[in-house]
């Protein structure tokens, strides 16, 4: 039984900076949790106060179904990765990985049976006589999760544990720690501020934003789903479009998104009584750049067409990114690569409203 | 059109070429005048100590070349037991400031680097501040100590008070080093299950042990070659170190025994130069590189 739970929990420092605003937060036993959010916004001071590595200002941590809050870091039964690996530079890697069992006293044959085990897990057999420094950074960063591994505890730590990588090994380093996590099944609280890393490994995506939760959702809801304007923004690349608009009457009992006299676009009927409440309100409307497709859906439920004048077109292969501008607001849209677009035109473009995003002006709230 | 940009190339060659050259020659001029200001001494020590006193005496003859090489000195000192005396209280006197000098610096730089409490910065300036009192402001009111605790002309007294002097230096410099190792070893070490004399004695001392070889270099260096304290505080040879026993026991009056004090120098320079070249074979620099991304 490993949960974690985060309650009403505050970090203060000196000067009366709160990087941590009482945030409750429950991760269920083999939980694979990750915290996102931009630099600043308190996720790795969370991740550290699990840990034991940063005080408490206030509020309660649980490991376990004990309190941890005075329990110091090595009596809490986790195990934590660093983004800068922290391997030990005059250990070999088989001492490394096998430290903390020798300060635990465990018997020689178990220390070996551990290691070799973990070393077999994240396939770094043949490197544990060497020195870190002779491992590539890839390698080093199995080590420190070998370190983690071996020690089987209540629950694991990562802390931005790929941000050193470059980019196809970070792609495949992600795939090992989902292989790992598939295999040891530990409670896991892992810290990144890459969303696409968020996405891909969590089983709940916790945002964070200023010190506070923002939301906590399955990757699925905090995409499909966001309760603010933050979340909508900060998850997906690119970002989701906004655009200041007001709810109006579209005839017929129905409502439309009006964002200025040429692009008006009419919302679902079953939204209608959602939205209802708004009209006539400054509002802001949301929609993915995936959700601005070329006009070949129209008459579908949902589908709405719109015309922009094109700013920049970015072709990348297997999408075309093309840049629009809304009275002075950037609006993207994701594209097939076979669409005809040129800078200066206007494009005719189909709206997915079935997934668009109304916010209040003032608050960000999804509405 | 080709031409002239070949011509351009060989030109800008030739160029950097010759800059280099003369760069070179730069730095050989500047080392030469490094190599006679500081192996001249040590060239005419060597060749004293191997003349005899009446050869060091003859106005004839160059004093650059021996013409009758003799051990005579150096066997004269190697069989004379007051400079036995002598070399043997210097390495007890070494050994033992070297010891107190590192344990209380490298406890005392671990706690101020990584302890993180309140007043370390202040106490961390503060050591190095101690250091740039001069010893010889110093050695005045350190003799009424010395005094009170019944300890002038006991050689034990220099035990006492080399530290005062290596203690704050040898702090700084381990402050340095340990402030260079990643916070997230001993972290990891905490987590790990480490307590912090662990972390100091199974991370720290090893990882930082280019710091600590520097610092004890240091240490050796002030206790062999201190020569203010034992000129101030001991009288007797039976208590004095090489570095004042060659000075009060070779030079009689006005008679210099140049013979015989070249080559207790050399001789005192012995243990420095063992323990240099000894050291610096394991001071490697960048013994941290792999502990995190380089």
């Amino acid at each position: 039984m490993a949960e974690v739970s985060c309650r009403k929990v505050v970090k203060e420092y000196d000067g009366g900076v709160q990087a941590v605003k009482g945030i409750d937060l429950e991760i269920a036993d083999h939980e694979f949790v990750v915290l996102v959010g931009p630099s600043g916004c308190g996720k790795s001071t969370t991740l550290r106060m699990i840990a034991g590595l940063e005080e408490i200002t206030g509020g309660e941590i649980w490991i376990g179904g004990d309190v941890v809050n005075d329990v110091p870091p090595r009596d809490r039964d986790i195990a934590m990765v660093f983004q800068n690996y922290a391997l030990y530079p005059h250990m070999s890697v088989f001492d490394n990985m096998a430290f903390g069992l020798k300060l635990r006293k465990f018997p020689k044959d178990e220390i070996k049976r551990r290691v070799d085990e973990a070393a077999r897990i994240l396939d770094i057999g043949v490197l544990l006589d060497r020195k870190p420094r002779a491992l590539s950074g890839g390698q080093r960063q199995r080590v420190a999760m070998g370190r983690a591994i071996v020690r089987n505890p209540k629950v694991f730590l990562f802390d931005e544990p790929l941000s050193n990588l470059d980019a196809k090994l970070r792609v495949q380093m992600r795939t090992e720690i989902k292989k790992v996590h598939q295999t040891v099944k530990t409670t896991t609280v892992y810290v990144t501020h890459d969303q696409i890393e968020a996405m891909t490994l969590a089983d709940r995506v916790v945002v964070m934003n200023h010190g506070i939760i923002e939301q906590v959702g399955t990757p699925a809801e905090v995409y499909h789903h966001p309760t603010s304007r933050f979340v909508a923004g900060f998850i997906g690349s690119p970002a989701m479009n906004f655009l200041p608009c007001h709810i109006d009457e579209a005839g017929g009992g129905g409502l439309m998104v009006r964002v200025n006299d040429a692009i008006k676009i009419k919302i679902p009927a079953e939204r209608t009584a959602r939205y209802t409440p708004f009209k006539g309100k400054e509002m802001v409307f949301g929609i993915r750049p995936e959700h601005l497709t070329q006009r070949k859906e129209e008459g579908r439920p949902g589908f709405e067409p719109v015309d922009m004048l094109v700013d920049v077109v970015e072709p990348m292969g297997m999408e075309t990114m093309v840049h629009f501008f809304v009275d002075g607001a950037p609006v993207c849209a994701r594209l097939d690569p076979a669409t005809i677009a040129e800078p200066e035109k206007m494009l005719g473009l189909t709206a997915d409203m079935n997934q668009m995003h109304i916010m209040e002006k003032e608050t960000g709230k999804v509405v | 059109m080709s031409a002239t940009t070949a011509e351009g190339r060989k030109f800008r060659k030739t160029s950097l070429h010759s800059q280099r050259l003369w760069a070179l020659w730069g730095s050989y001029a500047a080392l030469a005048v490094f190599v006679v200001i500081f192996l001249v001494p040590p060239f005419y020590t060597v060749i004293t100590s191997l003349k005899s006193s009446a050869e060091i005496s003859a106005q004839s003859g160059s004093p650059w070349m021996v013409n009758h090489p003799t051990l005579e000195n150096f066997w004269y000192l190697i069989t004379y037991p007051n400079f036995q005396t002598y070399y043997l209280n210097s390495a007890m006197i070494t050994v033992v400031t070297v010891a107190v000098s590192m344990t209380i610096s490298v406890m005392a730089a671990f706690s101020l680097s990584r302890m993180g409490f309140w007043g370390s910065q202040t106490l961390s300036t503060g050591v190095f501040l101690t250091y740039l009192v001069p010893p010889s402001l110093l050695f005045i009111p350190l003799f009424q100590i010395v005094g009170w605790m019944g300890l002038i002309n006991n050689i034990w007294c220099l035990a006492l008070l080399y530290p005062t002097l290596a203690v704050p230096f040898c702090t700084w410099i381990m402050i340095g080093y340990f402030s260079s190792i990643p916070k997230e070893l001993d972290e990891a070490a905490l987590i790990d299950g480490a307590s912090y004399v662990q972390i100091l004695l199974k991370i720290f001392i090893p990882v930082a042990m280019p710091g600590i070889i520097a610092a004890t270099i240091f240490a050796f260096t002030v206790a062999w070659g201190a020569f203010l304290y034992p000129l101030a505080y001991l009288y007797t040879s039976n208590q004095m170190v090489l570095t004042v026993g060659i000075i009060s026991d070779l030079i009689r009056g006005d008679v210099f025994q140049w013979g015989k004090i070249m080559a207790a120098c050399l001789l005192a320079s012995l243990p420095p130069i063992v323990i240099y070249a000894f050291l610096m074979d394991y001071y490697v620099a960048g013994l941290t590189a792999g502990a995190t991304k380089g």
